[in-house]
This record gives C-alpha cells, sequence and structure tokens, in this order.
C-alpha cells in the first residue's frame, strides 16, 4: 500500500471522527497541499500518519530509503535526515567526507548540487507522499536555503529545542537565525507553497522532563513560528515513562495549542521514546507499539518512529519500515478496540473531545466546553495543564516578542531545562521518577509552577546511582516486558533513589561502604535526545 | 565563560579535588557529564562541567585558568580514542597541565568495547587512566581517591579497565 490516505483503507474511524469544533488542532486554516495538509486529510480518514528517521550521504541510497518508506504498508510521510557537520554547519568537513568517501551520518544537502538532489526526491516526493528535512541545528539558515532551493518545504527544531540540549551556541544567536529561517521558509508561501514547521520542543533532553515544561516549549516555539509567517506547524512530543501521565500530557497540548493556535493549521506528533531505548528487539517492539498506541488515544496525527536497533546503531532502510509497519498496525489495532477499555481513553483530536469519543461516537459534535469539562473526569488531572499554563504565560508577560521572551525568560529562570548544562539554562531544576514511571520535579527553581502538581512531597534530589537508575528506567522495563511477557507493565521498582540495584543489571553505587563486587555500570547513556551528529542513534 | 549549570550535589570537602568534567568538541551529549559531576560531589569533590560540544581551545583555556587537580574528558559518541589523542597532547603542550592527571572514558570507539592496544595508545599519549564502557565504575573512583589535592603531579599509577 502506497503513502496516500486514498489507499490506506483506514478502518473504521470509531476515534477521530470529522466535524471537529472549530478551533481544535487541524479545524483553523488547514492549507490545500502540503506537508500539513497532507496530514489533516489523514486524519479525517481517521489514520495515523507515521514517519520515520532516515538519512544516508548516498544520493542513490537516499531514495531507495526514500521509496521503501513511501511503500511500506502504512501511511508515511519521508524524512530527509542531515549529517553532524551539515547541522553545525561544517559545510567543508561535509564535502571533505563526500569525496573522500567517508561515512556521513545522514544527508549533506547542502553539500549535494540540487540537481542531485532534486532527482532523489524525483518521482517519489508528491502530494501523496511529502519529505520533511530532520537535522538539529540551532543555526538553520544554510538548511533552509538548501531545502527550499530543491522544492522541499517542510522541516522541524526551534531556537530553543536546537540550541539548549545540543550546542554551546547563545540563545540569543538561536533565536535570531530560527527568525530568520522562519522568515525564508514562510516567504514560499509568495508562490503557493504552504511551508510546515515541527517543533522539537517536546523533546528537549530526551528523557526526564516532566511533561508540562516541554508542552510549554513545543507551544511556545509553535507561536515564535507562527509570529515569523508560518501559518502550518506541528507540536511535538516525546513519549515518557508512564502512558498516563502521556496521555494527559498530550490532551493537554491539543487543547492548547487550539486556544493558542486557532488561525494556523497545526497537528500533534508524538516521537517514540527518545531516551535510552531497551536492548532486546521484543522490548524495542513493545515501547514502539505503546507510543503508537498512545497516539492513537491521545488524538496525536502523526508519529514518528524508533526501530529495534535504537540502542545499537543507526537502522537499516529495512528496519525502518518493519518500524513503521509495526507502529501502523498497532495504531489501528487500537482503534479498533471498544471504546471503553482498562486505560481510560484519551482520544479525538482536540482531547477535548476525549470524553465524547469513549461515551458515545455521536458525541463528536458536543461543543470543546462541554467535552473539555468531560475530559477532566477521564483522564485524571494531575496538575499538567495548570503547570504549562503557568510556564507559557510568565514567558509571554515578558515581551510581546515571541524570541525575546524566551531569551528573557531563560535569563530570569521562568523556563529551566532540568540537567541541560547549555549556560543559557538556569541549571537549578531537578527531575525523579516515580515507581510506577511518572516524572516529577524534584526541583522547580525559579519556574513559576510551584505547588501547582497534586503530586505531594517532592522526591530527593536524584544522585548519580539514582540518574542512572532513572534514565534507564523505560529501557530495563520494556526489556523485562519482553523477556517475561506475564511481567506487569507498569513495573513496581522503587524509585532509584532509594532503591537498592536490580540483582541483574547492579547500579553503580557511590556511597560507602561500598559493595562486596564492583558493581558494572552502563555508560551513562550514549542513547538521549541528542540529534544523530556521529554516531547516536537517536536523532532529531 | 560561565559555567553554572548543575548545582552542587554533596557537600565539597576540604580534601576534595577541583575536577574539570568536560567532553570534546564533536559530542553533544551530555547526561554522562551530569552523571559524572553528581559521582564526583557526592565523592567530596568541586566540579567544573563544560557542557556539550567543548572546542580544543576552550578545553585547553578552561584547563589552563583553572588549573584543576584532575581533568576527566568523557565522550560516548564514538569518536573519543581519535578526540582524546588530540586533546591530550594539546593538554601536555601547556606548562600548567603538563603534570595534571587526566583521564578519559565512556565509549571511545565506534564498535564494541576498548582494546588492549587503544588503552596502551591513549596512556602512552598521555592520558592517567582510560575507562571504557564494560568496566567497574569503582576502579575510576579508587583512581580518584588515590589523587592527592593540589598536587598536580604525575606521580601516579596508571588505571585502566573500567568506564566513566
Amino acid at each position: 500500500m502506497t503513502g496516500g490516505p486514498a489507499g490506506a483503507a483506514p478502518p473504521a474511524p470509531t476515534i477521530l471522527p470529522g466535524g471537529l469544533p472549530a478551533g481544535l488542532p487541524g479545524a483553523g486554516a488547514v492549507p490545500a497541499s502540503g506537508f500539513g495538509a497532507f496530514v489533516a486529510r489523514a486524519r479525517a480518514a481517521g489514520v495515523l500518519v507515521v514517519q520515520p528517521r532516515m538519512g544516508m550521504a548516498d544520493p542513490l541510497r537516499m531514495r531507495d530509503g526514500l521509496r521503501a518508506t513511501r511503500d511500506a504498508d502504512a501511511v508515511t510521510v519521508g524524512t530527509v535526515t542531515l549529517d553532524s557537520y551539515t547541522r553545525t554547519g561544517d559545510l567543508d568537513a561535509a564535502r571533505r567526507a563526500l569525496a573522500e568517501g567517508v561515512g556521513l551520518n545522514g544527508y549533506p544537502i547542502a553539500t549535494h548540487c540540487a540537481d542531485t538532489t532534486r532527482t532523489v526526491l524525483q518521482g517519489v516526493m508528491d502530494a501523496r507522499f511529502p519529505v520533511q528535512v530532520r537535522h538539529g541545528s540551532a543555526m538553520p539558515e544554510h538548511i533552509v536555503r538548501a531545502l527550499l532551493a530543491v522544492g522541499l518545504d517542510a522541516t522541524e527544531g526551534g531556537p530553543v529545542s536546537y540550541c539548549l540540549p545540543y550546542s554551546r551556541t547563545p540563545l540569543r544567536e538561536a533565536v535570531t537565525a530560527w527568525r530568520r529561517s522562519c522568515e525564508l521558509l514562510a516567504s514560499m508561501r509568495e508562490y503557493g507553497s504552504e511551508p510546515h514547521l515541527e517543533t522539537f520542543g517536546g523533546c528537549l533532553m530526551g528523557q526526564l522532563c516532566p511533561p508540562s515544561l516541554l508542552i510549554a516549549v513545543s507551544v511556545l516555539e509553535a507561536l515564535f513560528f507562527r509570529q515569523h509567517g508560518l501559518t502550518s506547524v506541528s507540536l511535538s512530543y516525546a513519549q515518557q515513562a508512564d502512558p498516563r501521565q502521556d496521555e494527559e500530557a498530550l490532551t493537554v497540548l491539543a487543547r492548547l495549542a487550539g486556544e493558542l493556535l486557532p488561525d494556523v493549521d497545526h497537528h500533534v506528533v508524538l516521537y517514540a521514546y527518545m531516551g535510552v531505548f531497551p536492548r532486546s528487539p521484543g522490548g524495542a517492539r513493545l515501547l514502539l507499539e505503546d507510543a503508537a498506541r498512545l497516539a492513537v488515544r491521545a488524538g496525536a496525527a502523526r508519529l514518528i518512529v524508533k526501530t529495534t536497533a535504537e540502542a545499537h546503531r543507526i537502522p537499516t532502510v529495512g528496519e525502518n519500515v518493519r518500524a513503521l509497519e509495526t507502529a501502523a498496525a498497532a495504531a489501528a489495532d487500537e482503534r479498533a478496540r471498544p471504546a471503553l477499555s482498562a486505560v481510560p481513553r484519551a482520544c479525538g483530536p482536540g482531547t477535548a473531545a476525549t470524553a465524547a469519543a469513549t461515551a458515545a461516537a455521536t458525541a463528536a459534535a458536543t461543543a470543546a466546553t462541554t467535552a473539555a469539562a468531560t475530559a477532566v473526569a477521564v483522564v485524571p488531572d494531575t496538575g499538567i495543564e495548570a503547570e504549562a499554563r503557568a510556564l507559557i504565560g510568565a514567558v509571554l508577560e515578558l515581551d510581546t516578542d515571541v524570541g525575546r521572551a524566551l531569551v528573557r525568560a531563560f535569563a530570569a529562570g521562568y523556563l529551566d531545562v532540568p540537567y541541560c548544562l547549555h549556560p543559557d539554562n538556569a541549571g537549578r531544576a531537578r527531575t525523579s521518577l516515580a515507581p510506577d514511571g511518572r516524572l516529577l520535579w524534584s526541583s522547580v527553581g525559579s519556574m513559576p509552577i510551584a505547588g501547582l502538581a497534586a503530586d505531594g512531597p517532592r522526591p530527593p534530589i536524584l544522585g548519580s546511582a539514582g540518574l542512572i537508575s532513572a534514565l534507564s528506567h523505560v529501557q530495563r522495563t520494556y526489556d523485562d516486558r519482553a523477556a517475561d511477557p506475564s511481567a506487569p507493565t507498569a513495573t513496581a521498582e522503587v524509585t532509584a533513589a532509594a532503591c537498592p540495584p536490580r540483582p541483574h543489571l547492579p547500579q553503580c553505587r557511590t556511597d560507602p561502604p561500598r559493595p562486596p563486587e564492583p558493581p558494572r555500570t552502563p555508560v551513562p547513556p550514549r542513547t538521549t535526545s541528542t540529534p544523530r551528529r556521529e554516531l547516536g542513534p537517536t536523532t532529531p | 565563560m560561565e559555567q553554572h549549570a548543575v548545582e552542587q550535589h554533596g557537600k565539597a570537602e576540604p580534601t576534595g579535588l577541583d575536577v574539570i568534567v568536560t567532553t570534546m568538541a564533536s559530542d553533544s551529549h551530555t547526561w554522562n557529564l551530569v552523571f559524572l559531576q553528581l559521582l564526583l560531589e557526592e565523592l567530596g569533590h568541586r566540579v567544573t562541567n563544560l557542557g556539550a560540544c567543548v572546542p580544543d581551545e576552550l578545553l585547553v583555556a578552561e584547563c589552563c585558568r583553572i588549573e584543576p587537580d584532575l581533568i576527566v574528558l568523557s565522550s560516548v559518541n564514538g569518536h573519543g580514542f581519535h578526540d582524546g589523542l588530540r586533546v591530550v597532547e594539546a593538554l601536555r603542550a601547556c606548562p600548567e597541565l603538563a603534570g595534571t592527571p587526566t583521564v578519559i572514558g565512556g565509549k571511545l570507539g565506534i564498535s564494541g568495547s576498548g582494546t588492549p592496544a587503544r588503552q596502551r595508545a591513549l596512556l602512552t599519549a598521555g592520558f592517567d587512566g582510560v575507562f571504557e564502557e564494560g568496566g567497574s565504575v569503582l576502579d575510576f573512583q579508587s583512581f580518584v581517591g588515590s589523587l592527592p589535592a593540589g598536587s598536580g603531579s604525575r606521580a601516579l599509577t596508571a588505571g585502566s579497565g573500567v568506564l566513566l
């Protein structure tokens, strides 16, 4: 089956009804063509769009990868992931690597001549198979120029999300570069195209960032994009360690997007887990399937997949295709399930329609306000929305220019990414992982969210052993599930800080007395949210 | 440059070392650096964490400025071996750092764990310890524990076989 939703023969759309209330995602200003329009059509048809991360230096291999993505048994969009030299603007190094045949970890779009890249895309990319460029650059103008030159107009990132976690670029400079990049992209609207830009703000460090901050940065980056001329955007959120918390988060993200971007085409995109990935193929598959089910329940329109190779290396095209098909099958299965299930279901594009879809299909026409009121009863409110609103509100108060507001917010510590070492980040926020995988604040630093979540007393600040344990929680949980299918899905692990090492995967201990046997520790994770700049398989 | 990203964890002791924790120019991973900072602070040391993608010149300049008791290079992107050889040469060329205990660890190559030859090459190039993926963190701890504060001396037994 090819990529277009027309050929996808979707299952009966029991969850994603048509006739969305105005103001909900996708309801406003859906463009006639382009990346955003394609996703909107798929969503209207009740199908989750799935997308790989994929980039090869060789044009023929890149083309083959795109074709394989298009031809997968799923509704797909294509990806051209760029190499790390292009990402950092070191085009001389990219040129040398190409000339010397040294392996690059992505497609050097600013180095191959435009005709070459046009040939890669010709006959593959069309209205039924849009292609997005993924890069990871804090200073992306050269990338935007290169992609526009070859007829592409969809990409992703953001002034915060591609600056703080991955670069040393001052935030102020990244904001300026992203403003120019947005304006370049938006200028294409004069020529009848509808450029699309996706926030990466829902990922940040990849793990151990509570949902409210992910939502806030994602929404703020989308507002930044809109301020600089974009009219079709998507808002990202990365799967974390507890499906219920994620469902609540996606519900809140869609609701805030509907409120704050009413005049812009937009959708929510879920990233399959961006932290330390399960080592076992079975564990990796289970985690991906959970992401796909989460996307369906919470009304995300698009999912970016991870493969079974994630913990080990950059995946092959075949592994990517299998991941796309696995995710599509899990999504279809979830959509076909009876509306009422053991897990509270947040669904419906806006998510505000959650309860409506659960209770009765006809309720889709329910007024958004009514649906929002009932949604609270279905997806428990643990305070994510209050925190996200407080963060967004505090930033927007600082300046009418979103970019300046972001710079000032980080300087004041109103936004503070936990564990981020960038000099422009206050670095006072700390998080912890509850036994059931919920992310909690151990310290909110100067962020204006103290006391907003109903989490009880703050958990202690993680030490080194606790940090390693928390970072590998998802890996451990899913590898265990794969090894023992009868294992409970929510593990009964004790919070890392207080927990003795598990016998089969000992943690490093630092406090005397030392354990009798030297424990072996995993490398502090190589697999993080880091873009694929070298070997790290995790990519934007 | 300003470095303040992670607050002191644990109580620095008077006998604690001044440690620089850093990665190298091509590596943007930072969870490893956060972990090392916490670990060293729990042991009573004071840490300056240089963060992601540290250019060679900045790395050397900061080390010369701070004159730490220990320099810890951590890299997990697979380029650590080659980057490390280059960086240690630059560090040792700086008179203030000629004798500063300097170790490297993480995932230093693109395929699997370290080889004895790789370790020897790194030690020969000027590192005092090599701590690769798959080893015990206790070896690193005992190496650090063997260092006298403020010594700046290289009268050390080279360590090996563990990871950061």
